[in-house]
């Protein structure tokens, strides 16, 4: 189909040449899907969560195949921000593609010492991770309390220089509420979901199939919970969202960005397809088009009330 | 070593025994590349999430044969495609088995773990003994070819129908006591079985390699799932950093 729509998005003063990301503990940092295509195809990348030191993550299994989805519990493996810094961000900026780096901290000061590094460091955005379901310590604690949500994001703005984006968790009663905290605390913008805590058990053994017990929930059977959460905050805050949460088609992509999402992230697509975001992109364009839109931004917050 | 993707045709499907197959693919982009030892990833239809890894039996310029036990949905799904349909696969991935086609290794494959063996005695041009232990005759499969491509073949059940009655580590160590020119042990089975025989390396001074096993997700070292405990204390990933690891790496004592 012949096209001409305009593909590139402004998020909250980060230029995406388009608006399809790759989601964070997906994607490494980029190197290995780096075999496949270019990563400069890509919007941008939210790289691997990092933390202010090496973490070496759970025992194995980690992971368990759902109905279409996967639970997952890495638990944060990375090493550390100084290497990421070090090894995987020159590598990163030979390519044209926003570089979204994404932080969890065991106290709040964490995230303060990792957004002046990273920020010195030319990262083009911080992802503020409080919302991971694998770790004790820190991680999901931040993001299902409105005052702590707030007291993270305001110390991370203290000390970054480039925007601040949280990522939140819909493992809480009310989404909306820790949306709302954010934004008042400085957020430039919000990404959402993370993933939903779930559990499998083998029943021959009788025990879970993953070492902790439970995971992160992914996939395309979290996309219709993912697509409510990005309209209810969208219905509430200005700031722009990211949205994610088992984007496997452009029709995905799209049902998010008419949702309210101003750009979307894809991750666990990648597992099956690698090229996966590319043809999500491809699809997005031609839906676009199909419209009768010339700019894919135009479907942001579409979505036509009953 | 760069891996593609490629919608591959199966030309050819065989039942080895009561649960295991050999499909041979043409993907002459991928089978040009291959280290012994490496896995493909393939896509078993659209209702699974994940691809399933299979390792790489034997392979030729342009072809690759996998050989698979169904274990479950994904593999039921591989068992029942024909000649002429087409799989998407993923490949050649993972850090293989370090091998010169001059090398003389003793390989050593138990049970589903025989498979990629046979891809390192044909890749050493029939240089290597060999030792394979099954559960019990009706899963033996692939000895004939292990004989065209090996100085020797030695068998063991565990139920003693087939072979040695017991373990293969019992006759890795009747063979390394007696035979001291091998280059190194190569072993792939499941874990007890590599713990055992890297065991039995050691007791006589000689480098064992292994093929570990772990549930993956993106298969290409993206997603980190599938750790594996080092001895150094460290994780790492059997599908990037293995599945092929030097045994002296490897925690055995990790669940």
């Amino acid at each position: 189909m012949p096209n001409n729509v305009d593909l590139a998005v402004n998020f909250a003063g980060v230029a995406l040449k388009n608006p399809v990301v790759v989601a964070s503990g997906t994607f490494g940092f980029g190197r290995e899907y780096g075999a496949f295509y270019d990563l400069s195809a890509l919007g941008g990348i939210c790289v691997k969560g990092l933390t202010p030191t090496a973490r070496e993550g759970n025992p194995a299994p980690r992971i368990a195949e759902t109905p279409m989805g996967i639970l997952n519990s890495v638990g944060l493996q990375n090493p550390g921000v100084d290497a990421f810094i070090q090894n995987e961000l020159p590598e990163l900026k030979k390519h044209h593609l926003a570089v979204i780096a994404n932080i969890s901290g065991d106290a709040p000061e964490d995230y303060g010492a990792m957004c002046e590094k990273l920020s010195a460091a030319g990262v083009d955005m911080i992802e503020v991770n409080i919302s991971c379901p694998n770790v004790k310590a820190g991680g999901m604690m931040y993001g299902t309390r409105p005052g702590l949500a707030a007291e993270v994001t305001a110390i991370a703005k203290r000390y970054a220089t480039v925007p601040v984006m949280v990522k939140l968790s819909p493992n809480v009663t009310d989404i909306t509420e820790i949306a709302r905290a954010v934004e008042c605390a400085g957020a430039d913008a919000i990404s959402l979901i993370n993933t939903l805590r779930g559990m499998r058990i083998d029943v021959a053994t009788c025990r879970p199939i993953l070492k902790m017990n439970t995971g992160g929930l992914s996939g395309p059977a979290v996309l219709p919970v993912a697509v409510r959460m990005v309209w209810e905050i969208a219905n509430v805050v200005k700031i722009p969202l990211l949205g994610m949460g088992g984007i496997a088609k452009g029709e995905d992509a799209a049902q998010m960005m008419l949702a309210g999402a101003t750009a979307v992230a894809v991750g666990t697509a990648c597992f099956s397809e690698p090229l996966a975001p590319l043809h999500i992109l491809r699809e997005l364009e031609e839906i676009t088009a199909a419209q009768g839109l010339s700019h894919v931004g135009k479907l942001t917050g579409g979505v036509r009330a009953w | 070593m760069p891996a593609h993707q490629s919608i591959c045709t199966i030309v050819e499907t065989t039942q080895l025994n009561a649960h295991a197959y050999s499909m041979t693919l043409t993907a002459p982009e991928i089978a040009g590349t291959i280290a012994p030892g490496q896995f493909l990833h393939i896509k078993c239809g659209d209702a699974f999430l994940l691809r399933r890894p299979i390792s790489i039996c034997t392979w030729d310029d342009t072809c690759i044969r996998i050989v698979f036990e169904v274990r479950g949905e994904g593999t039921r799904y591989l068992a029942s495609c024909k000649a002429g349909d087409t799989l998407d696969v993923l490949g050649p991935l993972g850090h293989g088995f370090t091998l010169s086609k001059s090398d003389r290794p003793l390989l050593v494959g138990g049970g589903l773990g025989t498979p990629p063996m046979l891809g390192c005695a044909q890749y050493t041009g029939g240089n290597a003994e060999v030792i394979l232990g099954f559960r019990s005759k009706e899963r033996a499969m692939l000895i004939e070819a292990f004989t065209r491509h090996a100085a020797s073949v030695t068998l063991a059940s565990d139920d003693g129908s087939l072979g040695f009655h017991g373990f293969v580590d019992a006759l890795v160590r009747a063979r390394l006591s007696k035979e001291h020119s091998f280059t190194a042990v190569l072993a792939c089975g499941p874990k007890p079985m590599l713990h055992a025989v890297a065991q039995a390396a050691t007791q006589f001074g000689i480098s064992c390699q292994v093929s570990l096993e772990e549930r993956m997700g993106c298969g290409v070292g993206a997603c980190l799932v599938c750790a594996c405990k080092t001895s150094g204390g460290t994780y790492k990933h059997v599908c990037k950093d293995g599945p092929v690891f030097d045994a002296t790496e490897v925690d055995w004592n990790a669940e």
